[in-house]
C-alpha cells in the first residue's frame, strides 16, 4: 500500500521506511549548528525536489495556500530578501515585507517590539535579516511563529550555507571527502560560520585562509585548517569559496588597501590552476570583482555562481515547506 | 493477511490494461503515462513496456509528485511529514492524452491532486486513470477508466501493493488494520 493512503484508512502509522529524518524538529531555523546531519540531508533532498517547479511552465505550488510568511530585513539586501520572496511566492504563501531603515544599532528591544507587534497579525513564519548576532534566537523565543535566521550579524545564515551545499552536491556528487576552501573575509561572515559547521558535519575536509588581521581566533576549534597563504589553500582543492571583502563592516585597519589585497588573496586565473582541474569557484554575492575574485574566474567555466542563485530559491523552498508545511511544531515538541 | 492478487496475476492483469489502452485509442498515437509516486512509477513503466511490445511505438512516460498538491499537509496534527520527491515529466502533455498511473484508487484525494498537478503542466487533450486496485470508499466524484482489480474492501482494512521493482515482490494484500500483521508496513 502506498504511504499516502496510509494515513487515512484508519491505519495507524506505515509510512514508508525513511531512511534518516523526515522532519525538522524544531519550529525554527536560527542555524546549521541547531541542525544534526539527517536534517541537513533532508533539507538538500527536499530542495532537489523543489528545483523542478522552477522549471516548469506555471512556477506554482498551492502547497502553503493561506499561510502569512513576514520577510522581516532590519539590514539591505537584494539577493537574499528576493530569493526569500521568489520561494515564498512559488508555494502559494501569502508574504510580507517589511524592511527597517538601517540603523546599525537596532536595539534587541526595539526588536522584540516589532516581533510582538507582528505577531498580533498571526504570521506562519518570520524570515529575519539583523546586523546583531543572536537576533533571530531572540526572536524565536518571544514568537510564536518559526523564524528563520535570513543572516544575523556576523554569527550564520543558514539558508546561505544550504544552497552553497546543494550546489556542490550537484557538481560533486557528494560532499564527504571533498577538499573545501574557504578565502576572504572569514572575521566578519556569517556565511563562512554555516558553511563550515555545514560542511564539516558532513565530512568535507575544509580549509580557510585569511590575512591574519582578518583570520577569526580559535577558528581552528571548528575543525578546520586555517592557513594565511591562498596558493597553499587552494592546492588541490575541489571547491573554492570567495567570500566578500565586507567594507561595511570594517572600522579601522584591516588591510593596507584594496589592490594589495587582490594581490595577495584574490582567485586569479593563475591561481585557479593550483587547484583540482574540475575545481568549481563559488560566491555568495555580491562581488567586488577584482578586490576578492578576478573577473575572468568570475565568470569563466569553472564558475558555479549563478547556479548558487538558482539553488537559492530552491533551499529556501524546501525550509519554508518544512517549517510550515504540514506538521503542527508545537503539538509535536 | 489474504494474498489477492500475486505475480502472475499482476502481470496479466497489466497486460489486459494494455490492451484495452491500445483498442480504446485506436493506437498509440498522441499517449503519455505518467505515474503517481512512488508505485504508480513502476506500474507506468510496465505499462509503457507492454505497450511497446504489443505496437512497437513508444509511449513517453513520468513521474509524478503530489505531495505538495495534497489536501491534507496542513491538517496532520501529528505524524511524519511527507517527503516531497521529484516530479519529472520529459515531454509536453499539451494536447496529449495522459494516462494517469496508480496502485490503489480509495478515496480519490490523491488523484483529485495528481489533476491538479498535471493541469500546473499544461493542458492535456484528455486524462484517462489506470489504477491496479480499485478498493472503494470514494470520497470525490472520481472513477478509474481501466482496472486491474475491483476489490471490495471494509474501512478497517489496509491494502498493501508490493512491487517487484520497489520492494522485490509483486504481490496485493488486505489485512485487517488492528490485527496483526506479520508484513508490518502499511497497517
Amino acid at each position: 500500500m502506498s504511504e499516502r493512503d496510509a494515513g487515512r484508512g484508519g491505519a495507524a502509522a506505515g509510512a514508508e521506511p525513511a531512511a534518516g529524518a523526515s522532519r525538522l524538529r524544531s519550529k525554527d531555523l536560527l542555524g546549521i549548528a541547531e541542525l544534526t546531519a539527517d536534517e541537513i540531508r533532508l533539507v538538500l533532498d527536499t530542495a532537489e525536489a523543489m528545483k523542478e517547479i522552477g522549471e516548469r511552465p506555471i512556477k506554482k505550488v498551492p502547497t502553503l495556500r493561506g499561510r502569512t510568511v513576514v520577510n522581516l530585513f532590519f539590514e539591505p539586501s537584494t539577493r537574499t530578501r528576493t530569493s526569500f520572496e521568489v520561494a515564498e511566492k512559488r508555494l502559494s504563501a501569502d508574504s510580507l515585507n517589511i524592511t527597517v531603515a538601517g540603523s546599525s544599532v537596532v536595539k534587541g528591544e526595539t526588536l522584540a517590539d516589532t516581533a510582538l507587534n507582528l505577531e498580533a497579525m498571526a504570521p506562519d513564519l518570520i524570515v529575519l535579516r539583523h546586523p546583531s548576532s543572536g537576533a533571530s534566537h531572540l526572536l524565536a523565543r518571544i514568537c510564536r511563529a518559526g523564524v528563520i535566521n535570513a543572516g544575523d550579524g556576523m554569527h550564520e545564515h543558514p539558508t546561505q550555507a544550504l544552497l552553497d551545499a546543494l550546489t556542490i552536491r550537484e557538481r560533486k556528487g557528494r560532499i564527504a571527502g571533498l577538499t573545501v576552501v574557504i578565502v576572504g573575509d572569514l572575521l566578519h561572515s556569517r556565511v563562512l560560520r554555516s558553511n563550515v559547521r555545514l560542511l564539516t558535519a558532513l565530512g568535507a575536509d575544509v580549509r580557510v585562509a585569511a590575512p591574519a588581521t582578518l583570520m577569526p581566533p580559535g577558528i581552528e576549534r571548528f575543525g578546520v585548517r586555517a592557513l594565511t597563504s591562498i596558493d597553499a589553500a587552494v592546492d588541490g582543492a575541489d571547491v573554492i569559496m570567495m567570500l566578500r571583502i565586507q567594507r561595511e563592516r570594517m572600522h579601522g585597519g584591516f588591510l593596507p588597501s584594496l589592490r594589495e589585497y587582490f594581490t595577495v588573496f584574490g582567485l586569479t586565473a593563475e591561481r585557479l590552476r593550483l587547484a583540482a582541474p574540475d575545481v568549481i569557484v563559488m560566491h555568495p554575492g555580491p562581488m567586488n570583482r577584482g578586490v576578492e575574485i578576478a573577473s575572468d574566474v568570475a565568470d569563466g567555466p569553472h564558475s558555479v555562481i549563478l547556479h548558487q542563485v538558482a539553488n537559492g530559491v530552491a533551499v529556501r523552498m524546501a525550509v519554508l515547506y518544512l517549517l510550515a508545511g504540514g506538521v503542527d511544531h508545537e503539538a509535536t515538541a | 493477511m489474504a494474498v489477492v492478487m500475486d505475480a502472475d496475476r499482476m502481470n496479466r492483469s497489466l497486460a489486459r490494461i494494455a490492451h484495452e489502452i491500445v483498442e480504446r485509442n485506436r493506437g498509440l498515437d498522441g499517449l503519455g503515462l505518467v505515474g503517481i509516486r512512488t508505485r504508480g512509477v513502476p506500474i507506468a513503466r510496465r505499462l509503457a513496456a507492454s505497450l511497446a511490445k504489443i505496437t512497437g511505438e513508444e509511449v513517453p512516460t513520468g513521474a509524478l509528485d503530489i505531495t505538495l498538491y495534497r489536501d491534507d499537509l496542513m491538517r496532520h496534527a501529528v505524524g511524519p511529514q511527507p517527503v516531497v520527491r521529484r516530479t519529472e515529466i520529459p515531454f509536453s502533455i499539451d494536447n496529449r492524452t495522459i494516462l494517469l498511473v496508480d496502485d490503489v484508487l480509495y478515496t480519490g484525494r490523491t488523484i483529485r491532486a495528481a489533476l491538479d498537478a498535471l493541469i500546473d503542466f499544461g493542458r492535456p487533450r484528455a486524462i484517462q486513470l489506470v489504477v491496479l486496485v480499485d478498493r472503494g470508499h470514494r470520497e470525490l466524484p472520481i472513477k478509474a477508466d481501466y482496472v486491474g482489480k475491483n476489490l471490495p474492501t471494509s474501512r478497517d482494512e489496509s491494502v498493501r501493493v508490493q512491487l517487484q521493482e520497489i520492494d522485490g515482490r509483486d504481490e496485493v494484500t488486505v489485512a485487517r488494520a488492528d490485527g496483526a500483521d506479520p508484513a508490518g508496513g502499511a497497517s
